[in-house]
C-alpha cells in the first residue's frame, strides 16, 4: 500500500486521534474515582502533619483524621460558625467568603486549623496552619508547593523548615503577626521566623500568604 | 533471532557511556539542569524517562511500516504524549506519593529530546526488541549522566544526599559552608562539561580533529 499518498495520510491520523482520544478518556474516567479518593486522603494528612500527628499515626489517614479532627466548621468573615461541617470539602484555592476552620482535639486540648495557599516563585504554594485555643501561638503548620526550586525554595516542604513555626506569636487583636523573614534577618524571634537561604522569593511567598489566608479569620481571633 | 545478541548487546550498552545520549549527543541538557539539583529528583526523572522512552520505541517500532512519511513526527509525539499522559493517570491513582513527587517533571518528559532522537533515528527502522533494548540504553545513559551531576550537587550544595545528611555537623562548627553556587542552574553546566572532558579524555576516539 502507498503510505504516501494523501489520502492515506489523512485516513491515518484521523484514526489515530480518535484511537488515542478514546483510550485517554477511558483511562481518566475509569481511574478518577481512585483519583479522587488520593486528593482527598492527602489532604487529609497534610491537616494531620500540621496537627503534629506521627508519621505511623499518618499512614491510616482516614481514621487519624476522624479521631484528631472533631469537625469541618465553616465560618463568615465576621467569625460566626454557620455550618458544622463541610469545610473538608471546600478547595483552597476557591475561598472566599465562607472560610474552612477544622476544629481538631489533640491530646485533650482544642487545637484550630486553617487552610493556606498563595504564590511562590514559579508556581502555586499552600498548607495549614494549625494553633492553640487561645488563639496566640503556632501549634504547627504544613506546607508544600507544585514547582519551587529542589533545594531552594522546595525547602519549605521540609520539616526543618516547617519546625521553626511552633511557638510564634500567631496575631494580636486580629493583627497577624507570624512572618517570615529574609534569612539571617530576625530581629524579634517570638514572632519572626528565618527565611530560606536562597529562596527569598518562595520565602516571601509563604510570608505574603500568611498573613492573606489568616488576615480573613480576624474576627474570629477577636471573639 | 537471539535476545541477546551482540549486536543487541551493543545497542544496549553503547549509550550507556561511549554513545551516551547527554554527554556525546548532547541531547536532553535542559532537564539536565532543571532537575539535578538534588539526587532523588534526579533519579525520580532518569527512571520515568528510561520507562518512557523503552515503551515508546516499542510502540513506533511496530507502527513503523504503516505510519505516513509526511505526519511520523506528529505521530511520534502523539505516541509519547499519550504514554506520558496515561502513566501519569496511573500513577495518580495507585500511587499518589510517586505523582506527587514527579508533578511537574511528567510533562518535561514529553518535551525530552532523547525521546524524539530515539524515536526518529532509531525505533522508525528497527524491530521492536532492538528498539527497547536501544530506548532502555538510552534512557540508562541519561539517568547516568543526571545521577552524577545530581550527586555533586546535592553533595556540596546541600551537604546531603537523598536528603541524609553526609557532612558532619562538626565541619560546619570549623567553619565550614555549603556552596551555594552547587544549586544554581550554571553548575550543572559545569559538571557535566567536566564529564564530557573527563570522558572524551579516556577516550580519544570520541574528540574531534582538529585541521
Amino acid at each position: 500500500m502507498n503510505t504516501n499518498s494523501n489520502s492515506y495520510t489523512i485516513i491515518y491520523a484521523s484514526i489515530m486521534v480518535v484511537i488515542v482520544a478514546f483510550l485517554l478518556a477511558f483511562v481518566s474516567s475509569s481511574l478518577k474515582g481512585r483519583q479522587d479518593k488520593n486528593v482527598e486522603l492527602d489532604k487529609m494528612k497534610q491537616i494531620l502533619t500540621s496537627l503534629n500527628v506521627s508519621d505511623a499515626e499518618k499512614a491510616d489517614a482516614e481514621s487519624a483524621y476522624r479521631k484528631y479532627v472533631v469537625a469541618d466548621q465553616i465560618i463568615d468573615l465576621n467569625g460566626n460558625v454557620i455550618a458544622q461541617n463541610g469545610g473538608f470539602a471546600i478547595e483552597s484555592k476557591k475561598i472566599d467568603n465562607q472560610l474552612p476552620l477544622y476544629v481538631c482535639k489533640v491530646d485533650g486540648e482544642t487545637k484550630y486549623v486553617a487552610p493556606l495557599y498563595g504564590a511562590g516563585l514559579w508556581g502555586p504554594i499552600w498548607g495549614y496552619i494549625s494553633f492553640n485555643s487561645d488563639k496566640r501561638t503556632v501549634y504547627g503548620t504544613y506546607f508544600s508547593h507544585e514547582g519551587e526550586t529542589p533545594g531552594l525554595g522546595a525547602e519549605i516542604a521540609t520539616a526543618k523548615f516547617q519546625s521553626r513555626f511552633p511557638g510564634k506569636v500567631l496575631q494580636e487583636n486580629g493583627t497577624v503577626k507570624v512572618s517570615v523573614v529574609k534569612n539571617g534577618k530576625v530581629v524579634d524571634s517570638s514572632y519572626e521566623v528565618d527565611g530560606i537561604s536562597g529562596g527569598t522569593i518562595t520565602s516571601k511567598g509563604v510570608d505574603k500568604m500568611l498573613h492573606d489566608c489568616l488576615s480573613k479569620y480576624a474576627n474570629f481571633f477577636n471573639k | 533471532m537471539e535476545l541477546f545478541s551482540k549486536k543487541n548487546k551493543e545497542t544496549f550498552l553503547s549509550p550507556l557511556w561511549l554513545n551516551n545520549p547527554v554527554a556525546v549527543q548532547v541531547l536532553g541538557i535542559c532537564s539536565a539542569l532543571a532537575v539535578t539539583s538534588k539526587l532523588e529528583p534526579a533519579l525520580v526523572m532518569g527512571l520515568s524517562v528510561t520507562i518512557i522512552v523503552a515503551f515508546a520505541n516499542v510502540v513506533i517500532s511496530l507502527l513503523r511500516n504503516t505510519i505516513p512519511n509526511r505526519i511520523r513526527i506528529i505521530v511520534q509525539l502523539v505516541v509519547v504524549a499519550a504514554l506520558v499522559t496515561i502513566v501519569s493517570q496511573v500513577l495518580k491513582a495507585f500511587a499518589y506519593d510517586v505523582s506527587v513527587q514527579l508533578s511537574v517533571y511528567v510533562g518535561l518528559i514529553i518535551t525530552n529530546c532523547i525521546l524524539m532522537g530515539r524515536l526518529e533515528a532509531f525505533a522508525m527502522t528497527n524491530k521492536p526488541w532492538d528498539s527497547f533494548l536501544d530506548g532502555l540504553g538510552s534512557g540508562l545513559g541519561y539517568a547516568l549522566i543526571l545521577v552524577i551531576v545530581g550527586f555533586f550537587r546535592e553533595l556540596l550544595g546541600s551537604g546531603t544526599l537523598l536528603n541524609f545528611q553526609i557532612i558532619p555537623e562538626c565541619l560546619y562548627d570549623c567553619g565550614y559552608m555549603n556552596n551555594g553556587l552547587m544549586v544554581l542552574p550554571p553548575m550543572a553546566l559545569i559538571i557535566v562539561a567536566c564529564v564530557i572532558w573527563f570522558q572524551r579524555a579516556k577516550n580519544p576516539d570520541l574528540q574531534e580533529k582538529s585541521n
